[in-house]
């Protein structure tokens, strides 16, 4: 159990010192060592409905972080201040397997942090049309468990983590329920009934501060010597819909604002990515309608599917023995 | 944001909150540093109804040996609820909204504590709500940074908090718990003013960037306020001895 937050230990313990001072040198001229400018986004790749069990799903790949995303719809009861509304709630797990600095255990204070980042980021902006998602008004509605699994920890994980719960949501679909005589729920997991009533895009964008340069999308050995990092949720319709600050420095005034400017940009160009990505770039101009029935509109997305797996056989996990996912 | 029953009105005719506050006012604000014996340093404060005791102890040594380190102090921070500062009772198990605020409390006061003067000891600083209306996290800050400097430890600046909201579309300071149960927008903003460093800064909402903007004026200007207070409260413990 966490009883306190206390100081993690020191940066030196991960990363060379020599590498530190490289790094924190470097970015004062503008570069970093990947090649990056100070405001590139690392490319990522989507697989989309990763996972034969969950109803909406998403592996990302962000530069070598990967963060798996699931999505399970259960019938349970409203909360009794909102009984005519579903219930969301998200879970992070920092799996030990993924960074040599995870240890075991119920969710750090990192885990909840990121989970609750994330949560604020879908709850405030109304993204998933709760009211869409009840069954019986005040006794049965679905409750959507968004779990974030970090499976590689190579730098920024919660916008990782953000683009992988985007694209598990798109592609999320909801059960059939039929409600019988005697009131009872009944879901058939073979059929859907529509899709999951998304109503707004939201991403995390992630600046790092090391010394009084502001980066975008930190990779794992920039984090290891950054300063502060501030993350801002940030909505398909411009808004901001979330901040972050963490780490044990600070920010100004004057960074703030210009965090809230570069972080605007970027999450419109990281959602319309994640649309590409997904195979639904028209998405963008027309609101999405509910399929009636079954399965029909899958047949895109496997399409989707099979061609980025074809895009990552040379490059990526597909390829890597060690960290095949099956 | 949401709560129970219907939204009440948080901004009236004449353009006051539903307290009578006007935008840009604070609460009614206590503060007293030396509240407690034990602690090496303690301070307790109050905005309106939200009521706050920090305690410090340390530096000291560390009662987890793997918690330590060979450079400087670590700070322990617990931020936590009593069971009965809330409407219905509060389980007092620390929730995830808690461990979240423990670690955002403590980030905001690493910044200015002057940790490697301590190496190889920890700092524990304790913040207890005792009653709950809104800007807890806030007012747990401005707490715990007059608890640290009343155990006299070195700092390069003392650090205030305020909360900003936005209700009925209107940007006002330091939101209890009706406006931020009702409101549009929550944003936590703690700051040292002299070193020019905003120390923690949580948004809970939606702002346009021009509300950014501006809400992060508000806030900063509420500190100002509450910077000046922390530091009348301070002196004000040993012009009593004098007495």
């Amino acid at each position: 159990m966490i009883l306190m937050s206390f100081t993690p230990s020191e940066p030196e313990k991960i990363l060379p010192r020599l590498k530190s001072e490289t790094i924190t040198s470097i970015v004062k001229k503008g570069i970093r060592l990947d090649g990056r400018g100070l405001d590139d986004f690392r490319l990522f790749k989507i697989i989309p409905n990763y996972l034969p069990k969950a109803q909406g799903s998403a592996l990302v790949k962000l530069g070598n972080t990967q963060v798996l995303a699931g999505i399970k719809l259960e019938v349970g009861t409203p909360y009794s201040d909102s009984p005519d509304e579903g219930v969301i709630i998200v879970s992070a797990e920092f799996v030990p397997m993924a960074s040599p600095v995870f240890e075991p255990g119920p969710p750090d204070e990192n885990a909840i942090e990121l989970a609750r980042v994330i949560d604020r980021s879908i709850r405030e902006t109304h993204a998933i049309d709760l009211k869409k998602l009840v069954i019986i008004p005040g006794k049965k509605v679905w409750t959507v468990w968004i779990d974030i699994y970090v499976l590689d920890h190579d730098g920024n994980l919660m916008d990782a983590s953000s683009i992988a719960t985007l694209a598990s949501l798109i592609t999320a679909k909801v059960p059939k329920a039929t409600v019988t005589e005697k009131g009872e729920v009944i879901v058939d997991k073979e059929s859907y009934g529509m899709d999951l009533p998304l109503t707004k895009k939201v991403v995390t964008v992630t600046l790092g501060k090391i010394d009084d340069v502001l980066l975008v999308d930190p990779d794992y050995e920039e984090e290891a010597v950054l300063n502060a990092k501030i993350t801002m949720a940030i909505t398909g319709d411009g808004l901001i819909a979330g901040i972050q600050k963490t780490g044990q420095s600070s920010v100004t005034e004057e960074e703030a604002l210009k965090v809230a400017e570069i972080s605007l940009g970027k999450g419109n160009e990281i959602i319309a990515k994640v649309l590409e990505e997904l195979g639904l770039s028209e998405e963008l101009a027309r609101p999405r309608e509910e399929t009636k029935e079954g399965k029909g509109s899958n047949e895109n997305i496997e399409e989707d599917r099979s061609e980025v797996l074809q895009d990552l056989k040379d490059s990526s996990i597909e390829n890597k023995g060690s960290r095949k996912l099956h | 944001m949401g709560g129970k029953g219907e939204k009440p009105k948080l901004i009236m005719e004449d353009g006051r909150r539903h307290d009578g506050r006007a935008f840009d006012e604070l609460r009614k604000i206590k503060m007293q540093v030396g509240v407690l014996k034990n602690a090496n340093g303690s301070a307790y404060v109050e905005f309106g109804k939200t009521r706050v005791v920090a305690a410090v102890y340390g530096p000291r040594e560390p009662t987890l040996r793997h918690v330590v380190s060979p450079y400087r102090a670590v700070l322990r921070c617990r931020y936590h609820m009593a069971p009965f500062s809330t409407d219905d009772r509060k389980s007092p198990a620390p929730s995830r909204r808690e461990i979240e605020l423990s670690k955002v409390i403590r980030e905001s006061l690493e910044p200015v504590v002057m940790t490697e003067l301590y190496p190889r000891t920890s700092i524990d600083i304790f913040m207890e709500v005792i009653s709950a209306d809104g800007g807890t996290r806030t007012t747990s800050v401005t707490a715990a940074s007059l608890a640290l400097a009343d155990a006299g430890i070195p700092m390069k600046d003392l650090v205030a908090a305020v909360a900003v909201g936005k209700i009925d579309g209107v940007l006002v300071l330091d939101i209890d718990q009706v406006e931020d149960n009702w409101g549009e927008a929550d944003m936590p903003v703690a700051a040292a003013l002299t070193l020019n460093e905003i120390t923690l800064l949580q948004l809970n909402g939606t702002l346009t960037q021009e509300e950014f903007k501006k809400g992060l004026e508000l806030a900063l200007k509420g500190i100002k306020e509450i910077y000046k207070m922390q530091k009348e409260t301070l002196k004000s413990k040993y012009l009593q001895v004098e007495d």
